[in-house]
């Protein structure tokens, strides 16, 4: 079940884009000149790093410079991965749209594993209450209407006749960070 | 704790580190007490901070307070872990490596167990018990896609179960807001 691995084209990064994603990867400080800080390291000029720093958001190597909250600590507690079973040809246009709804935190086209998983769209959802995930999860499927797939019930099989579900997490089993390290 | 040293073309050598934070953990936290100014400041910098030599200030011009009430209530909220974030966020390719989200569907007897076995793998990044037949969702972060395969194969072997792999083919931008 494992054969769709897809290889992932590796970017290469300058010295410098480097080096700054190392000073910066586990957050800026939050003192009144923080690029001034990063410039001190990196031994160039604050308008350097400005400008790399725009650089790098304009080429997707940054995607913004923001603050990520804790969903728990917001009341945030409850998530729900939803999976949707979608026309392939329509599944960019709408994954898309699906991703830019603001309760979605992660969206992605994913292998189908015919029988035993026929959904193609991922798209993860946060709330405050086990019904604002739900309401979450049937504003996708108004928006997904027209682009579910309906599959023929297969009678003794392993059968796959929803379009949808939603799985909810009941604990963190593991959760570590990545960090890119000299 | 395990180091991955991943080696890329010849003299470029890396390694990624995970980061333990939680085992076990259930799904339940404390709410954070926030005030006015904190919530507006976890509206606002949700969206994005201006690149500029001092984006606390601006903010602060924004949200009419000062860039000292700025910058302190923001590392109290650090501190306090309500943003376990603040900084560029890159996309996850640029830090080298692949990574799969992958799933098991684990009889409830042996769910534990099961548990033990997958979360040795170092590199397993993450794992979720979640309501499904498939009920075990893990992440798989390695160095190249050759060694996913070997991490899977492996887990198949270790555990006896059959492994769901959904690497993402196409991801989309999310336009995520939690508002307080």
């Amino acid at each position: 079940m494992s054969d769709t691995t897809i290889t992932q084209e590796k970017p290469t990064l300058t010295a410098l884009e480097r080096q700054y994603i190392l000073l910066t990867q586990n957050g800026l400080p939050i003192i009144e000149k923080p690029y001034h800080h990063i410039a001190d390291k990196m031994g160039i000029s604050v308008g350097q790093v400005l400008a790399l720093t725009n650089d790098m958001l304009e080429r997707g190597i940054i995607r913004r410079i923001a603050a990520v909250p804790n969903h728990y600590k917001l009341g945030y507690q409850y998530n729900g991965m939803t999976v949707w079973d979608i026309d392939d040809e329509q599944a960019e246009k709408f994954g898309d749209a699906v991703g830019r709804l603001p309760f979605v935190s992660h969206c992605y086209l994913r292998p189908r594993h015919l029988p035993q998983w026929n959904y193609n769209l991922f798209a993860m959802v946060h709330g405050k209450t086990p019904e604002a995930i739900a309401k979450y999860r049937g504003q996708i499927k108004e928006l997904l209407k027209e682009v579910l797939v309906t599959r023929n019930h297969d009678a003794g099989q392993q059968v796959l006749t929803q379009s949808n579900d939603m799985l909810t997490s009941t604990a963190i089993l593991k959760k570590t960070g990545l960090r890119l390290k000299k | 704790m395990d180091n991955v040293t991943l080696k890329q073309g010849t003299n470029n050598t890396k390694t990624i580190t995970p980061v333990i934070t939680t085992n076990n953990e259930k799904i339940c936290h404390e709410i954070a007490d926030l005030s006015t100014l904190d919530k507006s400041l976890i509206n606002l910098l949700q969206h994005g901070v201006p690149v500029c030599e001092r984006p606390f200030e601006q903010i602060a011009n924004e949200l009419g307070s000062t860039e000292a009430e700025v910058i302190r209530h923001l590392n109290e909220l650090k501190s306090s872990r309500v943003l376990s974030r603040f900084g560029p966020m890159f996309d996850a390719v640029y830090l080298g490596g692949a990574f799969t989200l992958a799933a098991l569907s684990v009889p409830e007897e042996d769910f534990d167990k099961v548990t033990v076995q997958v979360n040795a793998f170092k590199e397993i990044a993450h794992n979720y018990r979640r309501t499904h037949r498939f009920n075990m969702w893990f992440v798989i972060a390695t160095e190249a896609a050759d060694e996913i395969e070997k991490v899977i194969t492996s887990i198949e072997e270790r555990t006896g179960l059959s492994v769901l792999n959904t690497p993402k083919l196409k991801e989309f931008y999310v336009g995520l807001y939690l508002p307080v």
